[in-house]
């Protein structure tokens, strides 16, 4: 039975963990020694994709850096769960911002170590994140960030996309997928939930900037998570990555369900997970078990006008087209 | 620090989250739990085959070993005959296909004979004795287990060498004999005694003259049932079990070239095949269809591979010296064959009957308060006879009759026997619940197909009693192990540890698995949805 590779750990690098790996190969996740960048006794909701999402990158950036490191956060839930003054979850030196301006606040700790460095070159040095929701990252905050990406400032900025500003009651951002119900979408009149055609999709915007990497991620994938950050880290100049967090209240979906949602977001081509360099993409996490966007759809009630008495079939076609779009493009069932 | 000593604007000092306490919010709470795999649930023997398994996966074949061992102490022979319906429970079958757990469980066998890995005997002795009747699978089973409670075990065998059906009737081609004799000598270096050629015909005159405390009785069915056929005095009908045991003697059996074998279980396609090996053309001849054949599936189709030939739907109506007439059945709409008047003859020079067996309960005769019904001897749950003291199993009781339920009987009666001897009963642990499929998420299990056995070549099939199904190698076994799934238990993989939100999940250690910190878990479930062997779940927080 030459042909079986003879390495086969049972789950493989699918798990957090895996007892049959060397340590090494495990998560940053599994260890019992991880930073817990983001500390217990947050108000985050029950099962946040968020704070799982925040956590799972900012301890991967703290391994990468060896704890050397400063984060700037926008305003959002990550920020008000987080950190209710004068208490915080955080247990890295961070720094709260505005709700628009975490990228340029980021920009200038970054120019500041840059002269500290400078005088005391035998420091050890320091390295900076900026973080925030979709809205202040695709919306309010989108023209700090670009100038961030044109001036190439030595930062990682990292989004966690739930889609929609969840913080002040879940209106519409425009990274809000269509059809999507949100308080400013609502499902009601011909065209029920968020429209189709507008929005962005600012992981290709920040590829058109030519900055040095940009990724896509979901907290459904920890070990492409890791890697795509612990390879940011190898980079100087501006970075990018855009995490998919669901969120069980925005979403309406159950608690337990988080990572889950992820996955099909994943599986079904919704969301593609990817990563490019200076413009290039490099490579995309392949879909292992293809599914149609309804099995992502039908457990969100943010989608629930859609599978009324009759299934809006329509509309489905419109959300499989676009998830078809995105496997031709980022060639999701090959992987690169 | 005054407020004055504070950085401008800063009028508190940072106070850490852990302050609030959001276990409070919870109305659900996880808990970790051991569930029964469904493997496990289905071994007749008893065996905790994910337990195993686990120690398999990482390369410790000894502990794995000795794990099974704990359950059954004959692996090399499971891993051969046992009907494994373990696999046909396993869970990983609706993912790709069952785990071959029984290829395991041999390699394992296989490499505990060539390591000479041994019993540890036990710490104390009970002083009790126990006589054990028989020394087939059930009667060496109960044997072990109860020598390693600490009694002293005599088994007296009716035939020249230990292994009962085993050796008597399973033939060399899927049983080895060096397998059976590694594996029983074990058992007597363990510290139990086998008196062969002993044949025991009053059970209470053989407890009195050892003085024996207890006895656990297990001689098989060996008496070949007969049916009536009209048949010509020079026509040769023999009985199927003669003929394999007379396969283990110097005197092979006369049975000329054109055999006609009488039966549709395993033991007709057994001497089918032997005959075969030995340049005889063999005919099976069965009333019913092949998949109403008691036989298993996959024992007909080597048999048919091998050369052998079949006469589905037919009877036997008459046997003369030379030939037989056998009679065309169809089935009715019930699924009975009934006779069609259609004849045809076949040449023949031996019909061998292999209808079944009978108990012989002649060690039995007298006995009082026995219960014999159906020509089986009747036992409790606790395998104990009517007569106080005397337990039976195996092929003698009524179950269904496979090594492997004889194994189960042998440990089950040594914890009553055990228990009974001490003025106690024992009562089994309670079962978990059963970790069904629908409690895994297999998204974390990584592509792995299921390794087959090597079967001889099949000329060699044909001419030699040489075993026909081979065993794994150390890096296939290893790979095949590591496709279970670990159905209920968990496997340290720290997905609950990572993927919770709130941090509340401890990592004890290796070997030592997860707690929960309870005030900090909010009860989102995550953990649950995302454990991939179901060794997690969510109850209702009392108030
Ligand atoms: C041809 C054939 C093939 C089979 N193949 C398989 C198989 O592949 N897998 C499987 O699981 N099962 C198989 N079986 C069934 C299996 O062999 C039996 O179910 C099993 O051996 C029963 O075990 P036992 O311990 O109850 O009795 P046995 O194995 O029959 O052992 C009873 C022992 O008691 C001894 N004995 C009897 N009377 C006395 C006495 N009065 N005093 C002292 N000793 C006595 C006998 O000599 C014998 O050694 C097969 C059976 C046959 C006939
Ligand atoms: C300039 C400004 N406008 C509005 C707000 C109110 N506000 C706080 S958080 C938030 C929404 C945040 O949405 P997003 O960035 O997507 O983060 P999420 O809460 O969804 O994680 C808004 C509108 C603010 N803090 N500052
Ligand atoms: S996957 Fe493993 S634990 Fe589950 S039923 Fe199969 S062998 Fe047993
Ligand atoms: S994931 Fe964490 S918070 Fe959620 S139920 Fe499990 S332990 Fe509790
Ligand atoms: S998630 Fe993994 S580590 Fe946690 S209980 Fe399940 S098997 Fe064990
Ligand atoms: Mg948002």
């Amino acid at each position: 039975m030459s042909f079986q590779p003879v390495k086969f750990y049972q789950t493989g690098t699918f798990t957090v963990g895996n007892r049959l790996l060397a340590p090494e190969e495990r998560s940053v996740q599994a260890s019992g020694k991880r930073f817990n960048s983001i500390n217990s006794g947050h108000r985050a909701c029950q099962g946040c994709g968020e704070a799982l999402g925040a956590r799972y990158a900012i301890d991967a950036a703290m391994e990468a850096t060896q704890g050397q490191l400063i984060c700037a956060n926008a305003t959002g839930c990550l920020e008000v769960f987080s950190t209710p003054y004068p208490e915080t979850s955080w247990q890295i030196p961070w720094i709260h911002s505005l709700f628009g301006n975490t990228a340029a606040v980021a920009t200038g700790v970054a120019a500041a170590l840059k002269i500290k460095q400078k005088k005391n070159p035998r420091a050890q040095e320091i390295r900076v994140i900026a973080q925030g929701g979709d809205g202040g990252t695709t919306d309010i905050g989108f023209g700090c960030l670009s100038g961030m990406f044109e001036r190439n400032d030595d930062v990682l900025y990292i989004c966690y996309d739930n889609g929609g500003y969840m913080n002040t009651g879940v209106q519409r951002s425009s990274a809000t997928p269509p059809a999507a119900r949100t308080a400013t979408t609502m499902a009601v009149g011909p065209e029920p939930g968020n429209v189709f055609g507008q929005g962005k999709f600012v992981p290709a915007i920040a590829m058109a900037h030519e900055i040095p990497y940009v990724a896509t991620a979901t907290v459904a994938d920890l070990r492409d998570l890791e890697a795509k950050v612990r390879r940011a880290m190898e980079f100087r100049g501006a970075r990018y990555i855009h995490i998919l967090v669901p969120c069980p209240l925005g979403w309406g979906t159950y608690s337990s369900e988080t990572i889950k949602m992820a996955r099909l977001a994943k599986e079904t081509g919704i969301f593609p997970v990817f990563e490019a360099e200076h413009g290039e993409i490099k490579s995309a996490l392949a879909i292992r078990r293809q599914l149609p966007v309804e099995d992502y759809l039908k457990p969100q009630k943010r989608y629930a006008h859609l599978f009324g008495k009759q299934p809006n079939v329509a509309v489905i076609a419109k959300l499989q087209a676009l998830a078809d779009r995105n496997i031709r493009k980022y060639k999701l069932l090959e992987g690169v | 620090m005054t407020m004055m000593d504070k950085p401008f604007a800063i009028t508190l000092d940072p106070g850490s989250s852990l302050a609030n306490r959001t276990g409070s919010w919870r109305t659900y709470k996880p808990i970790y739990l051991d569930r029964l795999p469904p493997c496990n649930a289905t071994c007749p023997a008893g065996e905790n085959i994910q337990g195993w398994l686990f120690h398999a996966e990482s390369g410790d074949y000894e502990a794995a070993w000795r794990s099974l061992t704990e359950n059954n102490p004959l692996p090399a022979i499971m891993g051969r005959v046992c009907y494994h319906p373990c696999e046909g429970a396993c869970n990983r079958q609706h993912v790709d296909s069952a785990v071959g757990i029984n290829s395991i469980e041999r390699f394992l066998g296989d490499e505990a004979i060539k390591r000479n890995w041994q019993f540890v005997k036990p710490a104390t002795q009970s002083g009790k004795r126990v006589l054990v009747v028989g020394a087939g699978p059930s009667g060496l089973s109960a044997a072990y287990h109860l020598a390693r409670l600490g009694h002293t075990v005599e088994i007296q065998e009716a035939g020249p060498f230990a292994g009962g059906m085993m050796r008597f009737g399973i033939p060399k081609y899927r049983l080895p004999r060096e397998v059976i004799e590694a594996e029983v000598q074990r058992i007597v270096n363990l510290g139990v005694t086998i008196t062969l050629n002993t044949k025991v015909s009053n059970i209470e005159a053989s407890m009195q003259a050892g003085k024996f405390d207890a006895a656990f009785l297990a001689v098989g069915a060996h008496i070949g049932k007969r049916a009536y056929i009209p048949a010509g005095t020079a026509a040769k009908v023999v009985d199927a079990i003669s003929v394999l045991r007379s396969m283990e003697g110097e005197e092979k059996p006369m049975l000329g070239r054109r055999v006609v074998v009488y039966g549709g279980g395993n033991t007709a396609i057994d001497v089918a095949r032997s005959v075969k090996r030995m340049g005889a053309e063999p005919i099976i001849v069965y009333r019913r269809t092949r998949d109403k054949a008691p036989a298993h599936d996959f024992e007909i189709e080597e048999a048919l591979q091998e050369g052998v030939m079949v006469k589905w739907l037919s009877t036997i109506k008459q046997a003369e010296e030379g030939e037989i007439t056998i009679e065309k059945m169809a089935l009715d709409d019930k699924g009975f064959p009934q006779p069609t008047g259609e004849f045809e003859t076949l040449a023949a020079d031996s019909v061998v009957l292999a209808l079944g067996q009978d108990v012989d309960l002649g060690l039995l005769d007298g006995v009082p308060g026995l219960d014999v019904k159906d020509g089986t001897v009747q036992v409790g749950p606790n395998m104990m006879t009517g007569h106080a003291g005397i337990f039976a199993g195996g092929d003698m009781v009524p179950s269904e009759r496979t090594v492997t339920v004889g194994v189960g009987h042998g440990k089950k009666a040594a914890r009553h026997i055990d228990a009974w001897l001490k003025g106690e009963t024992y009562a089994p642990p309670p079962k978990h619940e059963v970790a069904a499929f629908e409690k895994l998420n297999t998204w974390y299990y990584s592509e792995a197909p299921h390794v087959v056995r090597p079967t001889l070549d099949i000329l060699r099939r044909q001419s030699t009693f040489e075993e026909v199904v081979g065993g794994l190698d150390e890096s296939n076994a290893l790979f095949e192990a590591r496709r279970c799934l670990s159905c209920g238990n968990c496997f340290e993989c720290d997905n609950c540890y990572g993927v919770c939100p709130d941090n509340a999940v401890i990592k004890l250690g290796p070997g030592k698995r997860f707690s929960f910190n309870y005030d900090y878990c909010k009860g989102c479930g995550v953990c649950v949805a995302e454990c991939p062997c179901g060794a997690i779940k969510m109850v209702p927080e009392e108030n």
